[in-house]
């Protein structure tokens, strides 16, 4: 499949814990295994506890460039987190950016303090609409706890990118990344965790 | 099967900075790995530790730097191979055998990589690692890419070797916590057998000889670097401009020049090795332009070398004009990202450049203004030094004189913040809140009445609190130690300590109890369970009004994070929507506005508290506070 742009450029955003990280080893490792050059910035550390978290995607057909997107230069976002969303698109959005976003909301410790207010939902998806070309949501968190672990929220979100058709990626390159990376114990539920995801992505603008 | 141990030579895969960096080391067929864990360079001996027993190695998570490097370094006189990493930090930590080390020489390939954290992201401090090269005076290498960071650490064995020195690799967090292609190489196989030749000591002495010998070598080492591939110059004949750059610099530079179409007018001296510096390359470079721009991080180490090489060859260059951190072209702090060279070189190249249309900007830029809230750091759902803190915060007001926690490096750290009340009130280097501790403990002398405590976690009790403990008995030193046992260095990967029971390559090892370790340090030890709030603020009171001597206070409670991998919940935990009062009760919303918790939301619709269950982790603890006791558990 072709990608339009290079270097194509992808954020996977949320927050500290989200499984953030791993899913984007996953989306590279498929990207490279397609013969991509992928470089993948990823910021955690200190903010594993709580904080923003975003990885940086870049894919190219030839150099390798840097972990950082520059500033409004992002394709393709997929957040585990809609207010997250917002917060990448202000710095990375521009008016062809292409938006998937979870629609669980992870209240920051500020608000649970008082000292700040989370929006209305359906206030963050029309911002997002009105910044973007795209948009799609997706329950991701919702199906991940049917189905017994919140954590499988990252795969669910894999699996409705994955079928929206905008990347080279399709369930088979998905299993072939997993491996060496999770035991194949963990294998089937998260090939289910991708199918769920698949199955209930729904386009908002 | 592990991605860096995979025998397939020409395979291509994504590999993280820091597993290029192991991969390297693989095929340079390394024997001994030691580290202590400090982000961001912890994955390196992390995924060594897993691929150690299929590879034949030893590794070792040593229980501080100074001792991982020794016990490395070992490795390399007997002949073998030796890596040893860190993070900036524990360079300091490190250096007073590392200093010695230099002029006794070595003699299988040594490796020290230090990972630099710029921007200090999960840093106490950003301290830039690569003037211990120039104390030392040690070869130093720059990592800027993915394939570069396995080359060069294969190459750093070779060179180590060929000179009987320590080699310096310097990364940076956007190297090492990164990932990006890299082509695989051979694994070799290991054929050296380890001995200690008794005819051959490495001593230090005599000083002045083996420093004149130590500076042969770096002669030696240069020579080899003004042939090295790892320093190459990219662009026009005759730029108009010359960026001179190292690690993660390179990858910005090109980016720079891309996206603001000037690759015909700048060029790019990319330099891998950077002490000693490449002499002959460097000038052969700045005779290509007049104008030459330093971008590096975190301090002007490349950009003060070649003034100072300049200063010696400026008749033969004539005029040139430095621009970087001195005449403030650069910024002298932080790390650096692509749009801030790309804003230096507009400036200097006299080009307009739109990242985005600007009503798109303006607006992208309000609605998240308006509408997105700040995201704190803080402690987890479930964590037990949110509890342990609540209690200390609790105990010190009850006692009422104003007493003070030091603290130093660890998830506790977050104690600074209102997750932890605010509680802790210093932070340096590992150990020190102890240390700090010795001394505010000999105060009450001269008058001072406010309690003194420390704290410090498990991990760190290993590394460097145990001297400043036996010193505390020794000088008779007053204070409360309070040890926070969540049984895991959490803060950078759950890895293993002594108190563990487990080796870093996952076998069994003896546990180094805290209790008798501390006991044996004369001190008086008690022990508490921080998820029993009313016990332990009690026991915290008491021990703060027992004032003579050296008390330790164990507070031990698994990390949630490691747990909850293991096990589900410990409770199942709901808010009575007829108990909680919400703003009626008079609590001022006292577990969402107070204890923070992210496992507690606040419900606006219904006016009341409720459980997140995808973040709750089930400790129960809310239901101990919850004055109208509105929060129910339930064994899970």
């Amino acid at each position: 499949m072709f990608i339009p742009k290079d270097p194509f450029n992808i954020i996977i955003g949320g927050v500290g814990g989200q499984g953030n990280v791993l899913a984007s080893q996953i989306l590279g490792r498929v990207l490279v295994a397609g013969g991509r050059v992928v470089t993948i910035g990823e910021t955690y550390g200190a903010s594993q506890r709580g904080g923003p978290v975003m990885s940086h995607l870049r894919v190219s057909a030839g150099d390798p460039f840097s972990p950082l997107i520059p500033e409004g230069q992002c394709d393709l976002l997929v957040s585990l987190e809609p207010v997250e969303a917002l917060r990448i698109l202000g710095r990375y959005g521009n008016p062809a950016v292409q938006v998937l976003t979870n629609v669980r909301t992870v209240q920051p410790l500020d608000v649970l303090s008082g000292d700040a207010s989370y929006p209305e939902l359906d206030t963050v998806l029309a911002a997002l609409g009105s910044l973007s070309r795209r948009l799609w949501r997706i329950n991701a968190t919702e199906i991940a706890l049917e189905m017994g672990d919140p954590i499988l929220a990252n795969m669910v979100i894999l699996g409705a990118l994955a079928h929206l058709e905008v990347l080279p990626f399709t369930r088979r390159a998905f299993q072939g990344a997993l491996e060496g990376v999770l035991p194949d114990s963990r294998m089937e539920e998260n090939l289910d965790a991708f199918d769920r995801g698949a199955r209930a992505v729904e386009e908002l603008v | 099967m592990n991605i860096i141990s995979r025998d397939e030579p020409g395979r291509v895969d994504l590999l993280m900075g820091n597993e290029a960096v192991a991969r390297g080391a693989l095929e340079a067929g390394v024997s001994v790995c030691a580290a202590y864990p400090g982000n961001p360079s912890s994955e390196i001996v992390g995924v060594l530790a897993r691929v150690a027993g299929e590879m034949g190695l030893h590794v070792e998570w040593s229980v501080n730097e100074k001792v991982a490097l020794e016990v490395a370094a070992a490795a390399s006189l007997a002949g073998l191979r030796g890596l040893c990493t860190m993070k900036q930090n524990g360079l300091n930590v490190a250096a007073d055998f590392l200093f010695n080390l230099n002029l006794s020489g070595c003699k299988g390939g040594l490796v020290l990589l230090v990972a630099d954290d710029p921007g200090a992201l999960s840093s106490s401090n950003e301290e830039d690692s690569r003037a211990f090269a120039r104390i030392g005076g040690l070869p130093l290498l720059e990592l800027s890419t993915f394939q570069e960071a396995k080359e060069m650490t294969r190459w750093a064995f070779e060179l180590s070797e060929s000179l009987s020195l320590p080699v310096l690799v310097r990364s940076v967090t956007r190297v090492s916590h990164a990932r990006g292609n890299v082509t695989l190489g051979e694994l070799p196989r290991r054929e050296t057998l380890p001995r200690f030749d008794p005819e051959r000591p490495f001593v230090s002495l005599p000083v002045v000889p083996n420093h004149e010998a130590l500076r042969e070598k770096l002669q030696r080492a240069r020579e080899i670097f003004e042939a090295s591939a790892f320093n190459f110059y990219r662009g026009p004949e005759r730029p108009e401009l010359l960026l001179a750059t190292s690690g993660s610099g390179w990858l910005y530079c090109l980016e720079a020049l891309v996206n603001l179409g000037v690759e015909d007018r700048v060029g790019i001296l990319k330099l891998g090795t950077t002490w000693p510096l490449p002499e002959a390359v460097v000038l052969e470079n700045l005779r290509r332009a007049d104008r030459i721009l330093f971008v590096e991080e975190v301090d002007p180490f490349l950009e003060d070398n070649v003034k100072a090489l300049f200063a010696d060859h400026c008749e033969e260059l004539g005029l040139k004009r430095f621009l970087g951190k001195a005449d403030g072209t650069m910024p002298a702090v932080g790390e650096l990202d692509p749009d801030l060279v790309m804003r230096v070189l507009q400036d200097l190249m006299e080009i307009p450049y739109e990242a985005r249309p600007a009503d798109y900007a303006a607006k992208a830029t309000q609605e998240t203004a308006d509408l997105v809230p700040a995201r704190s750091l803080g402690f987890c759902a479930g964590c037990p030094h949110r509890a342990s803190f609540w209690s200390v915060h609790n105990a010190l007001a009850l006692d009422g004189r104003d007493g003070f926690l030091l603290g130093d490096i660890g998830c506790y750290s977050l104690a600074m913040g209102p997750t932890g009340f605010g509680t802790m009130k210093t932070l340096h280097a590992m150990g020190s809140g102890t240390g700090l501790a010795c001394g505010f403990g000999q105060l009450h002398r001269f008058g001072l009445e406010q309690p003194v405590l420390a704290v410090c976690g498990d991990s760190t009790f290993y590394h460097a609190v145990m001297p400043a403990l036996a010193n505390a008995r020794y000088n008779g030193a007053d204070f409360l130690l309070l040890l926070l046992d969540n049984s895991a260095t959490a803060m950078t990967g759950f890895q293993p300590h002594p108190g563990t029971g487990r080796t870093a390559a996952g076998g069994e090892a003896p546990v180094l109890a805290l209790e008798a370790l501390c006991e044996a340090l004369g001190a008086r030890v008690e022990v508490a369970d921080p998820f029993d709030v009313k016990e332990t603020t009690g026991t915290i009171l008491r021990l703060l009004r027992d004032r003579e001597g050296v008390k330790v206070l164990i507070l031990r409670r698994e990390c949630a994070l490691v747990r909850s991998r293991r096990q589900g919940k410990l409770f199942r935990v709901e808010v009575d929507p007829e108990k909680c009062l919400g703003d009626r009760c008079g609590c001022n919303r006292l577990c969402t506005r107070v204890f923070r918790c992210p496992g507690l939301v606040w419900d606006r619709e219904n006016q009341r508290t409720r459980i997140d269950e995808a973040i709750c982790t089930g400790c129960g603890v809310c239901a101990d506070i919850c004055p109208e006791s509105a929060i129910r558990k339930e064994v899970a």
